[in-house]
């Protein structure tokens, strides 16, 4: 969806604040919304396609206006809600008011480096041949769907050369909405960033993107 | 904007911090409650982020890949399969690409929907990678992000921008700083800086900072 997340080449955010000292969490329940988050969803009960989408489909004004853990804080409780793990009046109450769902797994303090060690890939087995080859002349579709999707706006409609097969891997526009893995052909595709942002950029720069195979003809 | 590393922030938004915290703290005591976590895993989870996994493991990568020709190939080659011999695996470092720079070419590394960022190597990511900022920025003004890290490059040299839209995580081996011929891996690891592996400054020179 186009949302505040899709931020590539927006203007207006400012200087980088480069600081080496800068911690990887700046408050205590920023640690706790971190471990939370990937506590539960050790749990199995969405992937992490839907995950980014909870996050991203928050209105754009509160996404931009919010603290990094903020965003994660407000994606968690909407999986869970969304997922029926607790209701609001639980979230509002702090206190388990209806039985806990069956979940998948639940994630011990022995099992959290195996599970971390051990990830989760998500190259598949391929279904079809892929359509295209290194150096094939490809252009992303424009296309705005309303669900959540991983081609960036400002690749759409632009032409670009495959640069690199990446295999076959889970496609994040199916398995978000729940509707399955939907394995399809990941390629990195090479663009010049005059072709992406006017002539008065330059020509000898490239950008490199991962697109799947339906966002390209 | 600087939502979640600037000062003013933390000054203007001082109550919210506690309302969150609360929050936080019911919401916690509620999923313990309900079994769907187990409060010691949540302190290991942040102690494995916070002290365990971080860049000293990108590190050891690239000086492994300077120190040997052998292993640099592989590393560019199956950069999955050279990275996980080291040990460095898991989550958010599946379907690991590394990208190098040479005199012509120099890499930038971002996420420009979320913040997708190589944890077995890197750790966590910095407050800036995740800024609206640099995820903005770097795709369209790359070279003046760069300046930004003080690092100026000649129009000779090439930039390419990785935006990480897959889950591809992207890993830039820096150049090897002149003057190291005799190092050990161990004294070339030391100059190998988180950004020079992210793409936003070089390797750290002999004697550097």
């Amino acid at each position: 969806m186009n949302s505040g997340h899709d931020l590539g080449g927006m203007m207006g955010f400012g200087p980088i604040e480069n600081d080496s000292s800068d911690p990887n969490f700046h408050a205590n329940w920023e640690q706790r919304v971190f471990a939370l988050t990937l506590a539960v969803g050790a749990t199995g009960s969405w992937s992490i396609d839907t995950s980014r989408h909870a996050r991203e489909s928050l209105p754009p004004h509160h996404y931009l206006s919010s603290s990094y853990y903020r965003i994660w804080l407000d994606g968690l409780e909407k999986l869970m809600l969304n997922a029926e793990l607790v209701n609001e009046q639980e979230v509002a109450a702090g206190k388990q008011l209806i039985p806990a769902k069956p979940v998948k797994n639940i994630l011990t303090a022995d099992n959290v480096m195996p599970a971390m060690m051990a990830g989760s890939p998500y190259d598949r087995v391929h279904q079809a041949e892929q359509q295209f080859a290194v150096g094939d002349t490809v252009t992303a579709k424009n296309m705005h769907p309303q669900t959540h999707t991983r081609i960036p706006r400002y690749v759409r409609g632009k032409t670009g050369v495959v640069d690199k097969i990446h295999g076959c891997h889970v496609f994040p526009d199916s398995n978000a909405q729940g509707l399955g893995e939907d394995p399809q052909w990941l390629y990195r595709v090479k663009f010049t960033a005059s072709d992406i942002w006017g002539e008065e950029h330059s020509s000898k720069d490239m950008l490199f993107v991962d697109l799947w195979e339906p966002y390209l003809v | 904007m600087a939502h979640d590393h600037s000062h003013d922030h933390d000054h203007a938004e001082g109550s919210e911090l506690s309302d969150i915290d609360l929050r936080v703290r019911a919401l916690e005591s509620l999923l313990v409650e309900k079994g769907y976590v187990d409060p010691e895993a949540l302190d290991v989870l942040i102690d494995t982020y916070e002290t365990k996994i971080g860049p000293r493991n990108g590190a050891a990568v690239v000086a492994k890949a300077w120190a040997d020709p052998k292993y640099k190939q592989w590393l560019l080659d199956d950069a999955s399969a050279a990275i996980h011999s080291l040990g460095f695996t898991g989550r958010q470092g599946e379907h690991m690409i590394v990208v190098e720079n040479t005199e012509q070419t120099h890499n930038l590394v971002v996420c420009t929907l979320c913040s997708c960022y190589p944890w077995p190597v890197l750790g966590l990511p910095p407050t800036w990678y995740k800024s609206p900022a640099y995820r903005s920025r770097a795709v369209i003004e790359p070279r003046k992000v760069l300046g930004e890290f003080g690092l100026e490059l000649p129009e000779s040299v090439a930039v390419h921008v990785h935006d990480s839209t897959a889950e591809t995580r992207y890993l830039v081996l820096p150049m090897r700083p002149k003057g190291t011929d005799n190092l050990s891996e161990e004294q070339l690891a030391a100059l190998v800086n988180r950004n020079a592996m992210i793409g936003t400054e070089q390797a750290t020179p002999i004697g550097g900072a």
